[in-house]
């Protein structure tokens, strides 16, 4: 059915589609809240809403990465600001995200090729979303259930080493005080690139704990230090998109990142007033809405079981 | 209707009636062969991204043609409008442990992203199907070949099926058994149906004469579709200079965010 020209309405260029602008726009703004209002990226939840409105996953995906470096950019300036940002842990978090990355196109372009991309990318988000959901989701109904019988939190123990800590390759990183094999730290770096290639994601929502809890990273330089990252891997991952797979849609991107960084002011004066483990299930609830609806979509019978692509062999 | 396609005005072109002496086989009854001519005042359309599809208007002239066989009808034309060609795939989803994913794939050579079709009447009325093969004239005529060797025939049967089926339901496939209308016993006119989707690059008017069910003639007339526009210009960079593309939208989101920053900043 063709679409109504009107005042409501944008095309976009690369997703090949009219939409409703007041659409885009209320999704990027939701989107920008929630992140103000978490301290999130955003991507996660970005690139799910895209593809729910039709957007094809190719285009979802690349503009949901090029989204995410608008949405991380000023915190990383606040925390470089009040240095609470490693450089040196950062740039080598960087390598292994970019060596990800290149890796992560490289993948979806084959993916693409083959048929399998929007299946791959659906599986992803619901393996993902389900996990995330259900381990914060549990996390915070116990910290609520502690709440309610004032017991006191569990006590951290900062000082532990663990396996990751016999590895090689040892460096010294002198704002977070730490000496830390690079082996981790790149690996991390590089699962979050590929991530970031294939779903659109900073990977915040990964690397945040993975610091904190596996390499022992100091919580007060985890964030900025992640934002970093995330930055340079996303900026990198919408270029090399934009050059392997044309598939970034700056139009949509546009409408969205404005939407999302106004958001996003108003998210974090909300997530100021509401306490800790209410706000980390609410998100938990939501993170798991969006896994359980890509599920649904995943096993549904779909309207027509054949699909036909234009140019380029595949086998 | 929406008149957004400008200069589709085509003008009949003035019959050059040239006997064609030197080509009327040493045998054949006819002392003069049939002429046919088409014609557009544009070889190029320009569209804007707001187009919703049009309709496409082919003028053109049968000359020579004998009095007798007009008059019963026995000249018959099909008119269509070929996109530009590429591969195409087509897959089919099978449901795998309960999920539904691409399981079987073919790909088609050379296949026209867009065909409109206009003719006088039903075209398997026109000529015998195998003939239509031949030619390849038609939806249901034109040649799908599969990329490789596939031994199941049946297979390649299914696949052209729900081809030529999603084709015709995205409008880019399109066919009207009426929509060429004799305007005098010479002149003809075929309204041809542009799709709202239909691909930029060289599209070709092809113009068949039959005359008893015969093809007899048959004359073609490229067509240029330009998009016009932000949007185009936008769509022609990103796949023209995608580094300077990818960079700009990274601008862009920085400039974004950072404004963002400063915008916002309490402290």
């Amino acid at each position: 059915m063709p679409f109504r020209g009107s005042a409501v309405t944008v095309y976009l260029p690369i997703a090949e589609l009219s939409v409703n602008i007041f659409i885009i726009l209320g999704m990027g703004a939701a989107v920008g809240f929630l992140s103000g209002m978490f301290g999130v990226g955003g991507g996660f939840l970005i690139t799910p809403l895209l593809i729910f409105y039709n957007i094809p996953p190719v285009v979802a995906v690349a503009t949901g990465a090029n989204q995410v470096v608008a949405s991380s950019i000023s915190g990383a300036i606040t925390h470089f600001r009040r240095g609470t940002l490693d450089m040196k842990l950062g740039s080598v978090l960087l390598v292994g995200g970019l060596l990800g990355a290149t890796a992560g196109v490289w993948v979806f372009s084959w993916l693409r090729r083959v048929g399998q991309l929007d299946l791959f990318i659906s599986l992803l988000y619901v393996v993902l979303l389900g996990t995330i959901g259900g381990l914060m989701l549990q996390e915070s109904l116990r910290a609520m259930q502690r709440a309610r019988n004032n017991e006191p939190l569990p006590l951290k123990r900062p000082g532990q080493h663990n396996w990751v800590h016999r590895l090689p390759f040892k460096m010294r990183f002198k704002k977070s005080r730490i000496y830390l094999s690079a082996v981790p730290i790149v690996t991390l770096g590089f699962g979050i690139g590929v991530l970031t290639s294939i779903m659109g994601v900073g990977g915040g929502f990964i690397m945040v704990p993975a610091m904190i809890y596996l390499l022992r990273i100091p919580t007060n330089v985890v964030v900025g230090t992640s934002l970093f990252q995330i930055i340079f891997v996303t900026a990198y991952t919408t270029m090399v998109q934009a050059a392997t797979n044309y598939s970034v849609d700056i139009v949509l991107a546009s409408i969205l990142m404005v939407a999302g960084v106004i958001g996003a002011q108003y998210g974090v004066r909300v997530g100021q007033k509401l306490r800790g483990e209410q706000l980390r299930a609410l998100l938990a609830l939501l993170v798991l809405a969006v896994g359980i609806r890509l599920a649904i979509g995943l096993i549904v019978t779909p309207e027509d079981i054949y699909s036909v692509a234009v140019g380029g062999l595949s086998y | 209707m929406r008149r957004l396609l400008r200069s589709t005005l085509l003008f009949v072109f003035a019959a050059l009636a040239s006997p064609a002496m030197a080509q009327v086989p040493f045998g054949q009854a006819s002392t003069v062969r049939e002429g046919l001519e088409i014609g557009a005042s544009t070889s190029e359309i320009a569209i804007a991204s707001d187009f919703r599809g049009a309709d496409l208007t082919i003028f053109g002239a049968l000359t020579n043609a004998d009095e007798l066989f007009l008059a019963i009808g026995q000249y018959d034309l099909i008119v269509t409008l070929e996109g530009p060609k590429d591969y195409a795939t087509v897959r089919k989803k099978e449901r795998v442990f309960g999920i539904w994913m691409n399981t079987q794939s073919m790909t088609f050579e050379q296949v026209p992203e867009s065909y409109s079709m206009a003719s006088t009447r039903q075209i398997d009325s026109i000529d015998q199907p195998t003939s239509l093969n031949d030619i390849g004239v038609g939806i249901d005529h034109l040649a799908l070949n599969p990329v490789g060797y596939i031994p199941d025939s049946g297979l390649i049967g299914e696949f052209r099926d729900a081809y030529r089926r999603l084709k015709l339901t995205s409008g880019l496939y399109q066919r009207d058994t009426s929509g060429v209308r004799f305007v005098s016993s010479s002149l003809f006119r075929a309204s041809l149906r542009l799709p709202a989707n239909i691909p930029d690059g060289v599209h070709v008017v092809r113009a068949y004469l039959f005359k008893s069910g015969q093809l007899i003639l048959q004359k073609e007339l490229p067509l240029r579709v330009v998009k016009t526009g932000i949007e185009q210009a936008i769509t022609d960079a990103a796949h023209n200079r995608p580094l300077a593309y990818g960079f700009l939208c990274v601008l862009i989101a920085v400039i974004t965010g950072w404004g963002a920053s400063l915008i916002f900043r309490k402290d």
